[in-house]
């Protein structure tokens, strides 16, 4: 047997193998992308006639109005997400980049092992759970339910997001920084804040906007936490010391109602959360880009 | 083998033999002292019962075969070892006679007067150049503009990068090249004025006309500071150095004179090592 025909058809083969697997991924991602196109071309379908003007300056109020045709929408529900939303990234990125500060840079911390654990319980734990643990801490004290409430739900979400996203940003960074950070006589702390994290940057904020969006889509811990409100409170504060409506739970009970035009406004509030939680991530994503870029 | 001929005898130099104060291959005093150093890596000797002075305004080379212990060595000597907690340290590390490894002692205080320039260039990526030069001052809390440029320019001068980098000042330092970033790293480590400046192989990722241009600055800085320079190079080692130091297995084998120590070597693994018959 000549050995270059062997050469030769081995070579075919390898072509074959490679093809064949490269297959096997475009069709995985396939897969993959099929659901999210249903999903998202389903939703405008239902929503999109939903969403106009009225949809963004009225609240919702009773069933009645939007049965009798009267101008309604989810000003407040936007504006309440807003709140809840920003009130839960408050609380989650200091205990969250804390925590992650913790578990990268002081890797011999006795308590970083038991902070792991907790971190990982805290993720898979089910949201609604979170709900709960926020309902015990804040509703029933407070003796109301309120948007602070929903913002401590959801920061629970974020927490064990936000403090993996850190732990894996820092740790990205080259030892040999600290390194040279101390070696000029810049003391630990210092070192961290000022060489380590600006260097972490891109990573750091990609991992928030993911943890961000993640929080943005859960309706569960909201429920009996900031619980919903048809109307837009009189004062600002009403949305952090009473109840507030939010996207994801307005979108659910929407969806429960028995009144058919509310059934489109639940479609189009689920544009909403869509093109927004999709907004967030293009931008992760194009944050990552640009750090690929820079190096 | 050869005998070692008697007249050389004298240089040679013992762990326990070495008598600091009239140390007899210098003339200046002695900056820094080790004295019954064991370095461990869990319970891997690291360096092993290591004695040595290191004098002022004058070059000491640590050469030896990998793995040896010489950078293990030099980052004891400001502390570097302090974040990795498998590493345990026992004997002294003098500095001007006192212990930097007493417990009264801040590691951060050590460090802004033994600075320390690593094998590959270490400018911190987010900074602009000026900002990596004064990094150092800034990040303490010095703000006064006009000290900080005059700080930046003088170490961006002895470091022989001002010429090349002065218009652009304000550029990141990252998009230097690998030369010009080492020699950022030298100006980092100026900037804050130490006594002593360690240096782990600085030249040993760059090209022929930056390392020289790396040894010329030593010869400068030799003047006003005392260096510490562990180096796999031995041609390297000969020229710039004053005193050699050569470890081998984590021990020292023998200290002197970097031309006694290249030309008539006392102890068999010294000839050995720099003949080239192993490391």
């Amino acid at each position: 047997m000549n050995i270059a025909n062997v050469k030769q058809k081995s070579l075919k083969q390898r072509k074959i193998k490679d093809n064949f697997m490269v297959g096997l991924l475009y069709l995985s991602t396939l897969i993959v992308i099929t659901p999210l196109i249903i999903i998202i071309s389903y939703v405008i379908y239902n929503g999109i006639n939903a969403l106009n003007w009225d949809f963004f300056v009225h609240e919702l109020g009773s069933p009645t109005r939007a049965m009798q045709g009267r101008p309604t929408g989810l000003v407040h529900t936007i504006l309440g997400t807003a709140v809840v939303d920003t009130l839960a990234l408050l609380i989650a990125l200091p205990v969250g980049v804390g925590s992650g500060i913790l578990l990268s840079e002081y890797p011999d911390n006795k308590l970083n092992p038991a902070l792991r654990i907790i971190n990982d319980t805290l993720n898979g734990m089910p949201a609604i759970l979170k709900g709960l643990l926020a309902f015990a801490l804040i509703v029933k004290p407070m003796g109301t339910f309120s948007g602070l409430a929903g913002g401590v739900a959801l920061a629970f979400v974020m927490i064990p997001i936000i403090a993996r996203a850190t732990e894996s940003a820092l740790m990205n960074i080259p030892w040999s920084i600290r390194e040279a950070g101390l070696a000029i006589g810049l003391p630990r702390w210092r070192v961290i804040m000022s060489t380590v994290i600006p260097a972490a940057k891109t990573g750091l904020v990609t991992g928030f906007l993911i943890a961000f969006a993640r929080a943005v889509g859960e309706a569960a811990p909201l429920m009996f936490t900031s619980f919903g409100n048809n109307y837009l409170p009189k004062h600002w504060t009403g949305m952090i010391f009473g109840p507030v409506d939010t996207l994801p739970q307005r979108l659910y009970s929407l969806a429960i109602s028995p009144y058919k035009e509310w059934h489109a406004m639940g479609w189009a509030a689920g544009i909403i959360l869509l093109v927004f939680v999709i907004t967030l991530f293009i931008f992760a994503r194009v944050l990552t880009a640009e750090k690929k870029y820079e190096s | 083998m050869e005998k070692i001929p008697e007249k050389n005898k004298e240089i040679i130099i013992k762990n326990d033999s070495i008598d600091m104060a009239n140390c007899p291959t210098c003339s200046t005093k002695v900056r820094i002292e080790a004295k019954n150093l064991t370095i461990k890596y869990g319970k891997e000797f690291g360096v092993k019962n290591v004695s040595v002075p290191i004098h002022d305004k004058n070059v000491t080379a640590l050469i030896g075969p990998s793995g040896c212990g010489k950078t293990t060595f030099l980052r004891c000597l400001n502390r570097m070892h302090d974040l990795n907690k498998k590493v345990s340290i026992s004997g002294q590390v003098l500095l001007d006679g006192q212990d930097i490894y007493d417990s009264k002692v801040n590691p951060v205080n050590i460090r802004r007067k033994i600075g320390m320039v690593f094998q590959k260039p270490t400018p911190f990526p987010t900074m602009s150049i000026y900002d990596n030069v004064v990094a150092g001052l800034k990040l303490v809390g010095i703000r006064n503009k006009s000290l900080l440029n005059e700080v930046c320019e003088k170490a961006l001068t002895q470091a022989a990068l001002f010429d090349e980098v002065k218009d652009r000042l304000k550029s990141p330092g990252g998009s230097l090249s690998g030369g010009q970033q080492q020699r950022l790293s030298i100006a980092r480590a100026l900037a804050i004025e130490p006594e002593v400046i360690l240096m782990d192989e600085p030249t040993s990722s760059l090209d022929p006309k930056s390392t020289l241009k790396i040894e010329d600055l030593i010869f400068e800085l030799k003047k006003n500071y005392s260096i510490v320079i562990v180096t796999h190079n031995l041609p390297q080692a000969a020229r710039v150095s004053d005193c050699s130091i050569f470890m081998y297995l984590g021990e020292l084998i023998e200290y002197g004179k970097t031309e006694k120590l290249f030309k008539n070597p006392s102890d068999k693994r010294t000839e050995e090592y720099i003949t080239g018959k192993f490391g």
